[in-house]
Formats: structure tokens, C-alpha cells, sequence
């Protein structure tokens, strides 16, 4: 166990090094960062005095080592754009994004494992059909497209909804909240159910299958032998090890959903950070760039690190596996 | 004469053999098969059978703008399914913007298929130090989502070049994009049959004839992963053409004035509370209709070509 958290820790820090090489690269190479930060009327003195002072002259190494050792300290530059550090905007906007992935996560957990239990016990009902052809439906139809028929029926339409932003947020100081009033909660219900369809569908399909696996093995048919009810043996035996897989992915396709916020952020304007970094995309803004590579790949390493080490810890038998690959 | 006969012949072994006959068993299919094949004539012939040529400028007139489609009030023959903000044809729009994506669809899948065939081929065959490297690679790379690394390789490429030539550019741009995004999918299946592959009796009897390693990936081992690399490019095929969409929907893909399917969409998005919904309704359902016939048929191919799963 501890062999394999140290191992799983140290592969995760080359990604984050690979990773940082490369937003380094992006900062460091696409485009000067010295005629970026100056004006039309800079002299060559002036130019090549800064270009001194932000250590730009030392030999790159040394400038990727520091790149890291400011990143570490979560400081990544200031923005070419907005003129002022790319941390204080992106930890303004990083409760908007993370208030909106949470709640779509869950939504997504709440309803597609019970569609997908149902799916699998009663596979010939037309609740059923109807479940898996809105799935197929919901993989094809475009998160983008989804949010702007929503907009069209709930906020054209019938007018129940707002269509854009967070609505009144809330401040405690290092967090700012939209639960907490009901503009804000109202503004939340059509961006998480955009982000979280999709996830839906998924989760919905992964527990079908599992579940219709795990139906099939003998120990479920051991405990219909022993005369034990339906009730039982679904939820109590089957729905258990169906839910083990269903909680990696999840947790795995977390990073995923926060990435995908870009594509709703930019459809309802709400303030977060994907809204950030389409904006610094148009306006070729390389420090929210590599700031936001940088941290979406923190968040995915993050991610996957818990999910591997939780995985082994809820599943016996890869500790099993495990011991005897490496004895 | 000759030629003629043996085109019948073919035609009559793909009529009556085992693909075709698996392509008439399910209605789905053929409706997602005739739709597809349908879709891809129309963006062929768009030229021809398009009322307008809507990336030309001089064709347009703005007086024409926000016509609603025919059956409604002030609707007009001359155009069927509306006009766009530009005065732009929506039903010629949409002709012509399915051209461009599925153009942009096949040519990054083909980039994709190319890429990633190679690199799974070489690390299958090879093993070893090569094969970790890519393979290394690929786990990474598919760790994070397709159109996050897509979104970067965009954003990298516009600050590379100057704005004005980025918008010249912008198609190819697309496409190395989006085919850089997917080649690890079709790595990590050919990989996985060439490692089965190159154990295999043929190949050590090609190898003991003294045929270079080359020519027995290209010759022996590259013709056994066609089936499952057809399905993945199907498949591919349909994301690609999504990826294409949301980029330009999020306003990093093809420019509005020679508008795609996504284009067109986000052009829209900023009409609805004004009461055009015809601007989004019509270029999101041509590419839902598109993207679903297309992934119909990439399971139809999965399927067929993974009996065990039937």
C-alpha cells in the first residue's frame, strides 16, 4: 500500500513537471513577453532593462526552475490583457467554476445510478427504451446546443428562468457563494443540468452494464437460492459491487466536468474560470493560458491520484493483486 | 469491357456477402446509413443545389436579414428555412456549413487515423523503450479531455501566427487540432493487436525470409487492425465533428463570415431573446441529425465487427 501510494505520488509529479515544461515553453516562447508587456513607445534601453530585471537574459533552466518555484507559491505572472495577476483573477472566479461542477456532479450521481438500476432490473419496459434512447439522444445532442434550447425554453419562452450570469452571490470573504440566495440558486439550475447531462448518461449506461453483470455471476444466483427477496439481493449484493466502478469514474470524470465548464460558462456567461481562459484564448493572453493548463492538470493529478489509492483501499482483491506482483 | 465486368463482379460480392447482409438486418441503421450518405452528397453538391453562395459577401443583402423561414408571417420562397443577422440564407448556410465541418471532420480523423496507426504500430511491434515512451504519451494525453487539448493547441497556433493570417489558416488550424486531440484511441488499439500480432507464425516466417520489420508492420500487420481502426475513425468521426463545432461555437473556430455549423449556432445564440429562434434551431438540429446518424453507424460497425458482443 505504501509502496504503491509512493510510487502513484512520484509519477504524478513528473506529469505536473511535464506539464509545467510545457506551459513554460508557451510562456517562455510563443510570442515576447517583453513586447507584450510594453508599449508602441518603449526605447530598445528601456526594453532590454526589463527584459534584465525579469531574469529573461539567465539561461533557461535556471528560468524554468524559477517558473516552478513561483508556480509552487501560486504565483503565474501577470496578464497581458487585464494587467493584473492571473492568481487573484483566476481565485475570483474559481468558486463559480467549482460551485457549478460540484452541484452538476451531483445531479449527475442523484439520478442517473437510480436510472440506470431501473434500466438494468426491468430491461423490457418502455420506461426503460425510453431511458437509454434519451442516453443516445444526450451523447449526440452538443452541451452547447443543449443549453441554448434551455435558454430558449425556460428563459425565452416561459421567462422562469435568468439566462446569464450567477445572479446575487453571497461573500464570506475567501468564497463567494450563489446557495445562498434565490436569484443565485435560480441562476445555478440550467448550467448544472447542461454540464451534468452528459455525465448523466454516462453513469447511467456505466451502472446499467455493471449492474447487468454483476446480476449474472453465481453468487447472485446463490443468494436467489437461498430464498433471499428480491429486494435483498438486488441492493443489498448486487447494487454493492455495481457502485465500486461507478465512484472511480465518477471521480475521475470530475476533472473532465470542470473542463467541460468552459463550454457552459461561455453559453450562460457565467463568471468562472472557463469564461477566463476562452476569453485569454481570442485575446492570445499566455499567462491565463499556462495558468489554467497548469491547474486543470493539477486538479485531473489530484483527481486520479485519490480515485487510484481510494480504489485500492475500498477493493480488497487488487491489494491481493498487488502483494503478489511484487513478491 | 473487362474493367466493366469486373466492377460488376465486386459489386456483386459486396451485395451479397456478409457486410451488406448485416447492414439490412437493422432498420436503425439503414435510416442512420441513407441519412449520412444523404448529408455527405448535399455538402458535396452544395454549389448546385444551394439558392446562394453564403460565404460570398456581394451575395448577400442585409435588407434580407432575420427573414423568418417560409411557413411563417413574411416568410419567402427565396428563403426556405430564414435568414441570419447578415441576410445570409440559413438553408444555403447550412449547406455549406456542413461541407466545411465534415471536411474538417474527415481530414482530422484522417490525420488522427494516420498518426495514431503509426505511433500504435511501431510501439506494438517494436516494444520496449518506443513503446513506453508513446505509450506514456497517449495515457497522459487521454487523461485530460479532447477538447481542452484541442482549445490549447488553437490558442497556441493563434499566438504563433499574426491575426490576419490566422483567419486563412483557420480550417487547417482546426483540423490539426482536433486530429492531434483523438490519434491516441487508435494508438492504443493497433498497438494492442500488432503485440498479438508479431508473436504470430506468419510473421516469424515472414521475418525468417528476411523481409524488413517495415514492410512486415505495413504488409502483414497493418491489413489485421483495419476492421477495428474503421470502427474508431467512425466513431471519431462523429466527435471531430463535434469538437469542430464547439470550438467554433466558443468562438476559437471558423470565422462568421464563412460560417460552420457551430458558427452559425453561436451567431444565433445572441438572437433568441429577440425572437429568432430559426438562427440556432436550424444549424443544431442539421449537426444533431448528422452527429447521431453518423454514431449509429459507428455502433452498427462496432458490432459487426465484434461479434461477441451481439
Amino acid at each position: 500500500m505504501f509502496v504503491l501510494i509512493v510510487r502513484r505520488t512520484f509519477q504524478s509529479i513528473i506529469v505536473m513537471l511535464v506539464v509545467a515544461l510545457l506551459a513554460f515553453t508557451m510562456f517562455r516562447y510563443v510570442g515576447d513577453p517583453v513586447a507584450m508587456l510594453v508599449g508602441q513607445e518603449t526605447s530598445l534601453q528601456e526594453r532590454a532593462a526589463l527584459r534584465e530585471n525579469l531574469g529573461l537574459n539567465d539561461p533557461v533552466p535556471v528560468q524554468f526552475g524559477r517558473f516552478v518555484l513561483n508556480m509552487v507559491q501560486g504565483e503565474f505572472g501577470i496578464s497581458y490583457q487585464i494587467g493584473r495577476p492571473v492568481s487573484e483573477l483566476i481565485s475570483e472566479r474559481l468558486p463559480a467554476t467549482l460551485e457549478l461542477s460540484l452541484l452538476a456532479a451531483l445531479f449527475a450521481l442523484l439520478t442517473g445510478i437510480p436510472m440506470g438500476i431501473y434500466t438494468a432490473l426491468r430491461p423490457g419496459r418502455w420506461l426503460s427504451h425510453f431511458f437509454l434512447t434519451l442516453s443516445l439522444v444526450g451523447i449526440s445532442l452538443p452541451t452547447f446546443l443543449i443549453g441554448i434550447l434551455l435558454i430558449l425554453l425556460f428563459g425565452v419562452i416561459l421567462g422562469w428562468l435568468p439566462t446569464f450570469g450567477r445572479g446575487e452571490v453571497v461573500d464570506l470573504g475567501w468564497w463567494t457563494t450563489g446557495l445562498l440566495t434565490e436569484s443565485g440558486i435560480k441562476s445555478l439550475l440550467m448550467p448544472a443540468f447542461t454540464l451534468g447531462i452528459f455525465q448523466l448518461t454516462l453513469i447511467m449506461r456505466l451502472v446499467r452494464s455493471e449492474m447487468l453483470e454483476v446480476l449474472r455471476t453465481d453468487y447472485i444466483k446463490f443468494a436467489r437460492a437461498r430464498g433471499l427477496t428480491n429486494r435483498a439481493v438486488n441492493f443489498g449484493h448486487a447494487l454493492k459491487n455495481t457502485l465500486v466502478p461507478v465512484i472511480t469514474i465518477t471521480g475521475l470524470q470530475l476533472g473532465s466536468i470542470i473542463a467541460f465548464a468552459i463550454i457552459t460558462e461561455t453559453v450562460f456567461q457565467w463568471p468562472g474560470m472557463g469564461l477566463l481562459f476562452i476569453g485569454a484564448i481570442s485575446s492570445v493572453d499566455i499567462p491565463i493560458m499556462s495558468a489554467y493548463l497548469v491547474l486543470i492538470a493539477l486538479f485531473f493529478v489530484l483527481i486520479n491520484l485519490t480515485v487510484d489509492i481510494l480504489y485500492n483501499v475500498v477493493d480488497p482483491r487488487l491489494r491481493g493483486d498487488m502483494r503478489s506482483s511484487l513478491g | 469491357m473487362e474493367v466493366t465486368e469486373r466492377i460488376r463482379d465486386s459489386l456483386h460480392r459486396f451485395f451479397d456477402g456478409d457486410f451488406w447482409y448485416s447492414f439490412t438486418q437493422s432498420k436503425i441503421t439503414m435510416i442512420s446509413g441513407g441519412v449520412t450518405a444523404v448529408m455527405l452528397l448535399a455538402a458535396f453538391f452544395a454549389p448546385l443545389i444551394s439558392l446562394q453562395n453564403p460565404f460570398d459577401p456581394a451575395a448577400l443583402n442585409l435588407m434580407d436579414a432575420f427573414t423568418p423561414p417560409v411557413w411563417a408571417e413574411n416568410g419567402s420562397w427565396a428563403f426556405p428555412l430564414g435568414t441570419d443577422n447578415q441576410g445570409r440564407d440559413l438553408y444555403s448556410a447550412i449547406l455549406y456549413g456542413s461541407r466545411l465541418s465534415l471536411f474538417i471532420g474527415f481530414a482530422s480523423v484522417s490525420l488522427a487515423m494516420i498518426l495514431g496507426v503509426t505511433l500504435g504500430l511501431v510501439a506494438g511491434y517494436l516494444g520496449g523503450i518506443v513503446d513506453v515512451v508513446i505509450m506514456r504519451v497517449a495515457d497522459v494525453q487521454l487523461s485530460f479531455p479532447a477538447i481542452l487539448i484541442a482549445l490549447l493547441i488553437d490558442g497556441v497556433a493563434r499566438a504563433l501566427l499574426p491575426n490576419n493570417r490566422h483567419e486563412d489558416v483557420v480550417v487547417y488550424v482546426l483540423v490539426l487540432a482536433i486530429g492531434l486531440s483523438q490519434w491516441v484511441n487508435f494508438a492504443r488499439t493497433v498497438r494492442g493487436i500488432s503485440m498479438v500480432e508479431r508473436n504470430k507464425e506468419y510473421v516469424l516466417a515472414a521475418r525468417l525470409i528476411g523481409i524488413s520489420r517495415p514492410l512486415i508492420m505495413l504488409r502483414h500487420i497493418l491489413p489485421n487492425t483495419m476492421g477495428p481502426v474503421l470502427v474508431i475513425a467512425t466513431i471519431s468521426m462523429g466527435v471531430a465533428i463535434l469538437l469542430e463545432a464547439t470550438l467554433s461555437f466558443l468562438g476559437v473556430g471558423v470565422p462568421p463570415t464563412e460560417p460552420s455549423l457551430g458558427t452559425l449556432i453561436r451567431i444565433g445564440q445572441d438572437f433568441l431573446f429577440s425572437g429568432e429562434w430559426w438562427i440556432v434551431i436550424f444549424p443544431g438540429a442539421a449537426l444533431v441529425i448528422l452527429v447521431l446518424s453518423v454514431n449509429l453507424l459507428g455502433d452498427w460497425l462496432r458490432d459487426y465487427f465484434n461479434p461477441k458482443l451481439r
